[in-house]
């Protein structure tokens, strides 16, 4: 039974994404300073929302640290979504642009940057636009709309785009909040951590962490999705049970979900009364990551959307780390022969062991991630079909 | 611990590295090297020496010699 409603509006608390309707919700942009800013961020347990979940005050602390003579820092706000089964930031950026505008204005002034981007995808650039154009506090933003695909939004590769070069991801010795763009002290943030950031300059940490729960406070975006459907995005309660936000959105709620998208873990039907929290979901190898939930569609096999993620995730590579670039499509000819009745799964595993930990960035990590949680979740359907048979198939027969 | 970090980026697994630093680095299936610690390989003191062999002979300019992986 369900019995909390899961959904809130604060990111999405206006009306429409104009300006007037944005500050008769929020009220005017304040302008803490770096300190203020930094300390209630810390307070708020705000994590980035891109995936990785670092947290939020750690990137501008380090930003503000950094010596006057590594340059004026430069801040990012990050809405290209490479990611197939997002479509949150893109929702935020068409429903409340301003937010995310002031955000990005609220780091930038915290830090003392003169310089912000705001990179975002093909669909939201008009609407953005149209909210650039309406105030008066923008001259400092430039707009980049990022076509980079899966890996194009990864952090290092939107930094390689706006500095002219192809966006894909770059082998870093520091931090980018030490020596990110032009070798500046550079913070990227995604455009939901930016809406965070601009209603928790409001109202505080106290305010944020009213609604949600200790580990996981205030709202998140989530994008939910399953079979062919395009993914709906709410904004939910920090720490709701997966299976609250499942049936909140009309989804299945009783099947294996892979959550945190093509590069997040198979959570098994059994455990979607876990919360969407770090704690929650630690023991499935899942984390809250970008918010994605992608319950399997009823009499799906979870072996074959497997395979069509791998091949998907595959064909996203930039090329350009020797592991990934030939691991991967290793990978999806193995599972090709798995689902025509080969047990390959021991030769999955030692090639999944040679593409761990050997990339620049995230991707062949985050792959076989999605890979070994789907070896262990449908550990049925491997054996059936490693004997050339698919349970999802005998079930619709029965 | 020093660790000599690989750029997948531009590594082309040439193979200088695993010749030199036989013993710590193998070829994988597609003659990239492999070693303890993914793209910040240990290096025992004793093999220090040919780790800078490997780090100038890189034809790819790929490997870096550090004190301990970035953190």
């Amino acid at each position: 039974m369900i019995d909390n409603q899961p959904s809130v509006r604060r990111l999405l608390a206006a009306h429409s994404p104009s300006l007037h309707d944005h500050v008769r919700t929020f009220g005017p942009r304040p302008a803490p300073a770096a300190a203020e800013l930094i300390g209630e961020l810390e307070r708020a347990g705000l994590d980035g929302r891109g995936g990785a979940g670092f947290p939020v005050h750690r990137k501008l602390q380090t930003v503000a640290a950094q010596p006057r003579r590594r340059g004026t820092p430069i801040v990012i706000g990050n809405g290209s979504e490479g990611e197939p089964l997002s479509a949150k930031d893109a929702t935020l950026l068409a429903a409340a642009p301003h937010l995310v505008l002031d955000g990005l204005l609220i780091c930038a002034d915290a830090l003392g940057a003169t310089e912000a981007h705001l990179v975002v995808g093909a669909l939201t650039e008009a609407g953005v636009r149209a909210a650039l154009a309406e105030r008066s506090d923008t001259h400092a933003v430039r707009l980049r709309v990022e076509t980079g695909g899966f890996v194009g939004g990864e952090a290092t590769a939107v930094v390689a785009g706006i500095a002219g070069g192809r966006p894909v991801p770059a082998d870093r010795p520091a931090r980018l909040a030490v020596s990110g763009l032009h070798r500046r002290p550079t913070m990227v943030q995604i455009v939901e951590t930016l809406a965070h950031i601009a209603l928790i300059a409001r109202h505080g940490a106290v305010w944020h962490r009213a609604v949600g729960t200790t580990d996981a406070p205030g709202t998140r975006l989530v994008s939910v999705s399953w079979g062919q459907h395009t993914p709906r995005v709410f904004e939910v309660l920090g720490g709701s049970s997966l299976r609250s936000l499942l049936h909140a959105a009309g989804a299945p709620d009783a099947t294996s979900t892979l959550v945190g998208g093509f590069h997040g873990a198979w959570v098994p039907a059994s455990a979607l009364d876990a919360p969407l929290s770090v704690a929650g979901l630690a023991p499935y190898g899942a984390s809250p990551g970008a918010g994605i939930l992608h319950p399997l569609a009823q009499g799906a096999c979870g072996i074959q959307v497997t395979a069509r993620t791998l091949a998907t995730l595959a064909a996203a590579s930039a090329g350009q780390c020797g592991p990934c670039a030939n691991g991967l499509p290793r990978i999806v000819e193995l599972m090709r022969e798995l689902l025509a009745g080969a047990d390959t799964v021991a030769e999955l595993r030692r090639i999944a062991g040679l593409i761990e930990g050997r990339g620049a960035c995230h991707h062949p990590d985050g792959t076989i991630r999605m890979l070994r949680s789907a070896l262990v979740v449908f550990a049925d359907d491997v054996a059936a079909h490693a004997h050339g048979h698919c349970l999802a198939r005998s079930e619709v027969k029965a | 611990m020093t660790r000599l970090h690989i750029d997948w980026t531009a590594c082309h697994g040439r193979g200088a590295c695993t010749e030199l630093l036989d013993g710590v680095l193998r070829p994988d299936d597609w003659g990239y090297p492999t070693g303890p610690g993914g793209s910040d390989i240990a290096i025992p003191a004793d093999r220090i020496r040919d780790a800078r062999d490997a780090v100038s002979l890189c034809p790819r300019l790929a490997l870096t010699l550090r004190p301990s992986p970035r953190t």
